[in-house]
């Protein structure tokens, strides 16, 4: 019986992921027009634009390649997939157990690695320099990534996000410059990851400033839209698994049904103040020269670093 | 406010000093610089009041009032005007790439830590582990003077340094008796007039504050 409560929470969890995933990007874009004193499309113009690219027909290269035509679907399941380890609103997964974090950050290496391989296959100049933008920034983020949240595996004593999540819930809340350090390192390299100013700009399509938008420009139709939904889930999971790892109070324990609609409301209520906190830090600063890009994650990096230092030097 | 959590609050700020040492390290702004080591001379203050609270040893509460005043205040007001009137290139120039310098401001950090680890297994005050980090803002604080180009930017390392050795006391032995600190400040107040002084007559003989342009001695040759 219990194996398939587990089996619920999990599929209402994916179907929250892919569900919501647009809602919150459509609240950032909200938030981000109001705050230029322009009027928005509204919360659900995500989901129509979603939707629109689906009806509409694909448009391919003439020496497109197998690998041109699978990086959509390689990309959104491996993206849906890190959906179903991250505990978003409960910790009960079965599949959170197959998984921990460093198998989750190769988990979004796969979908990134695909899309850069798509970007090359036709042969266009944007194609390649995106491919090669978005792998410099992805080999920078990648090891404070790993650093960041191996500080707070130190803290909570395990890898498995679940039991990272419970640990952290369970004691009594204690001051950690450990932890304090590893949330600095985590805001900048989400910002790098999901490619949100300074670091990209999502809404561009200047050619010359372009990272992740040159990769895919080739693309149309239902690819298009796997990988727009692709994206809007990654920011939706950044999102989320800051949550998991910084303020997890309110995500629901195992066997703990009745926990899950609280959870949905704790996770809304976060997941908006980190949207605004998201629009303010992307209205106040201006998107950063590409070499300026590696000194940005060196920081990230050396406060990774200094947070995992000072578990052991102040803890 | 009970021990563990002036304790845990001490290593908060600990950690903070330890950021803002880390932020000097990296800065290229010299107005940058000065607002950085004034945080650094607050987190201090707060720290020194915090260990004297919980220590129940009130001539740190004037410690801390000291360091309020002349670090946070003081020194970098004298700072921004000596570099206001002397009209300095704003920019900092580093001799090392600014990644090398973190790598090896990381690498000075694991290093105390080893240093200090002997003395934390020895010691019974509440501040024994903020040592390690007192230790590496004093080298840091080295690495700074090393690494920079103007007298300037070495005089912040040096007062950056300074601020190392009196957390170092507040951690390791919970500060110096008064008299000391009191004489330590004065000197620090003293240091930066003369500094200023110098300042002034190293341009007017040399018409710069690089110091690649003071190791030559004499004029003629």
């Amino acid at each position: 019986m219990r194996i398939v409560y587990s089996l619920i929470i999990e599929a209402a969890q994916i179907a929250v992921v892919l569900a919501v995933a647009p809602a919150f990007v459509g609240w950032v874009r909200m938030l981000k027009c109001r705050a230029q004193g322009r009027a928005s499309a509204g919360i659900l113009q995500p989901y129509r634009d979603l939707r629109r690219l689906f009806y509409k027909d694909v448009v391919l290269a003439g020496n497109a390649s197998w690998i041109f035509r699978s990086a959509p679907y390689v990309a959104f399941g491996a993206t849906v997939l890190a959906g179903a380890i991250i505990p978003v609103i409960s910790t009960d997964l079965p599949l959170g157990l197959t998984a921990d974090v460093i198998a989750l950050v190769a988990v979004f290496a796969i979908a990134r690695f695909f899309t850069a391989l798509a970007g090359m296959d036709i042969g266009t100049a944007f194609g390649g320099m995106g491919s090669s933008r978005e792998m410099m920034v992805a080999s920078l983020a990648e090891p404070a990534m790993l650093m960041s949240v191996f500080t707070i595996s130190l803290v909570a004593g395990s890898t498995t996000l679940s039991e990272m999540v419970r640990v952290i819930t369970s004691g009594q809340f204690v001051f950690r410059p450990s932890m304090a350090l590893a949330l600095m390192a985590f805001v900048l390299i989400g910002i790098a990851e999901t490619g949100r100013i300074p670091v990209d700009n999502p809404a561009t399509h200047l050619e010359l400033t372009m990272i992740h938008e040159a990769m895919v420009l080739e693309y149309s139709g239902r690819h298009l839209a796997l990988i727009e939904w692709a994206g809007m889930i990654k920011l939706f999971l950044f999102a989320s698994l800051g949550v998991a790892l910084f303020v997890p109070w309110g995500i629901g324990g195992p066997h703990e049904v009745f926990m899950v609609p609280v959870a949905v409301v704790s996770l809304a209520i976060k997941l908006g103040i980190v949207g605004v906190c998201l629009v303010l830090v992307e209205t106040r600063l201006a998107k950063m020269r590409i070499f300026q890009v590696p000194e940005f994650l060196g920081v990230a990096f050396i406060l990774a670093t200094l947070g995992m230092l000072s578990f052991f030097m102040l803890e | 406010m009970t021990a563990g959590l002036a304790v845990q609050i001490n290593s908060v700020l600990a950690a903070l000093i330890l950021l803002t040492s880390f932020g000097l390290l990296v800065q290229r702004r010299i107005y940058g610089m000065l607002r950085l080591f004034a945080w650094q001379g607050a987190f201090l203050s707060l720290s020194t009041a915090i260990v004297g609270y919980t220590a129940g040893l009130h001539h740190l509460y004037i410690s801390a009032a000291l360091t309020l005043a002349l670090k946070v205040f003081a020194l970098p007001y004298i700072l921004y005007v000596l570099i206001h009137r002397l009209e300095i290139k704003r920019d900092v120039e580093e001799l090392v790439n600014i990644p090398t310098t973190m790598l090896i401001g990381i690498a000075l950090v694991i290093f105390s830590y080893y240093l200090t680890a002997p003395i934390r297994e020895l010691s019974t005050l509440i501040t024994r582990s903020t040592l390690a980090v007192a230790l590496a803002t004093v080298m840091i604080g080295l690495l700074i003077m090393i690494t920079r180009r103007k007298a300037v930017t070495q005089i912040i390392g040096f007062l950056a340094l300074e601020n190392g050795l009196f957390f170092a006391a507040t951690s390791a032995t919970y500060g110096m008796p008064l008299v000391v600190e009191l004489g330590v400040a004065l000197d620090i107040l003293i240091a930066a007039f003369i500094f200023g002084i110098f300042f002034y007559h190293i341009r007017t003989s040399f018409d710069s504050l690089e110091l690649k342009d003071m190791e030559k001695l004499k004029e003629d040759e």
